[in-house]
């Protein structure tokens, strides 16, 4: 039918990811690599703390990416990235981008002095936490990336989680870091966009990229694209950059939000929830939301 | 960029044959993660519009791009069904893997 027609390529077609990882089927967080290592190229030192992604990689000495890793303890990840990009300035190197990849239970919770401290010493790493909403490779435990309502096997059905997901854009935004981003798996065009954003600006720069996880979250492998994306159609993890931590940018506007319903029917995690409950975690989106508008001055 | 690599397990004999620090020495590919799969996915390259949707959406790099036109590998596919469900023309369906 469209014989001369070329394949349409989007986003850079380089892999320095290599078939044969350890990842589950559907896992987003092998996404979010893929296209992160297409944007910043082979120049990169990665620092991974335990997550997923220690696992992910493959047993020594056997490695899935093209680029150097090391593997640090779960509460350093930035300081670590720290020490690798000093190291680096020692011999000259100005070039090689060193970058923290960690997870949401190594950000938000057990990485978060080190991260703290890197951004007040506005160190020269990019620090990605791919989020995948609980401490998925020990088996799917609460941290604080967790949603309202949502189960996991610390906090079961009968109790579920009754506390909102921590803020941790805010609490970057107030170090007052060069840049900030949200990405998600479902847009890797504006993914992309982002990391070669980031790769041209010196300091700490911070992107959160959101990862769906069929394993932990009780979904379909095959829905992990589209859960990522009714995630920022229903507004509940928007796309946006925050520069310097005052200017802020929505990259996405939606005119009409989709219903949290649609993104939470999908998931076995939240297949507790009554009506009630679904009303509360509603309006719990919208008042993020409108946050959300009014910082980027909409 | 895949072809290049070798997909060759190491295996050290001796003590003397490893690194002195862990350093990676050889890619994943000697894993062939197919085994995991219990269905497939097959395209109909018929219907393809050649969008490049299911080669940036698979999280296992399992298609490639030959020739202008998506390849699955199944080697490495492990069967996820992301491509058939982002396939804007439905023209990748799963299928029972045959044993």
């Amino acid at each position: 039918m469209t014989k001369e027609r070329k394949m349409t390529i989007t986003i850079p077609q380089d892999e320095l990811m290599s078939s044969g990882h350890l990842a589950c089927q559907g896992c987003g967080a092998t996404l979010a690599m893929r296209y992160a290592l297409k944007a910043l190229g082979q120049k990169t030192i990665l620092c991974i703390p335990a997550c997923c992604w220690s696992v992910i990689d493959g047993p020594f000495p056997h490695s899935s990416l093209d680029v150097p890793i090391y593997h640090c303890a779960f509460e350093t990840a930035a300081s670590s990235a720290s020490g690798v990009k000093a190291g680096l300035e020692m011999v000259g190197d100005q070039e090689t981008i060193v970058m923290a990849w960690a997870g949401d239970g190594g950000t938000f919770d057990i990485g978060l002095q080190a991260l703290s401290g890197a951004a007040e010493r506005n160190e020269d790493i990019i620090y990605t936490c791919y989020d995948n909403e609980a401490y998925m490779n020990t088996g799917i435990q609460r941290s604080s990336a967790t949603p309202l309502g949502a189960w996991t096997t610390t906090t079961p059905v009968k109790h579920y989680k009754n506390r909102p997901k921590k803020d941790l854009i805010g609490i970057m935004a107030a170090h007052r870091i060069p840049y900030i981003a949200t990405a998600s798996v479902a847009y890797p065009e504006d993914m992309v966009k982002k990391y070669k954003k980031a790769k041209e600006i010196k300091g700490t720069r911070f992107i959160h990229v959101y990862a769906p996880c069929p394993t932990g979250w009780k979904s379909r492998p095959d829905d992990t694209i589209k859960l990522a994306r009714l995630a920022v159609q229903t507004g509940y993890f928007p796309l946006y950059e925050v520069e310097n931590g005052e200017k802020w940018t929505l990259n996405l506007k939606i005119k009409e939000r989709k219903p949290i319903v649609d993104y939470l029917k999908l998931q076995g995690r939240f297949r507790h929830l009554k009506e009630e409950e679904i009303v509360m975690i509603q309006r719990e989106v919208d008042a993020n939301w409108e946050r959300l508008l009014k910082k980027c001055g909409i | 960029m895949n072809k290049k690599k070798e997909a060759k397990r190491i295996i050290f004999n001796s003590e003397k044959e490893m690194p002195l620090v862990a350093m990676s020495l050889g890619s994943m590919l000697y894993n062939k993660t197919g085994a995991w799969r219990n269905i497939k996915p097959v395209i109909d390259l018929s219907q393809c519009i050649k969008c490049g949707i299911c080669w940036k959406f698979c999280p296992d790099v399992a298609i490639d791009i030959v020739d202008e036109w998506p390849q699955i590998n199944y080697d490495y596919c492990k069967g996820c069904g992301i491509c058939a469900e982002e396939c804007p023309q439905k023209c990748i369906t799963m299928v029972e893997e045959e044993k």
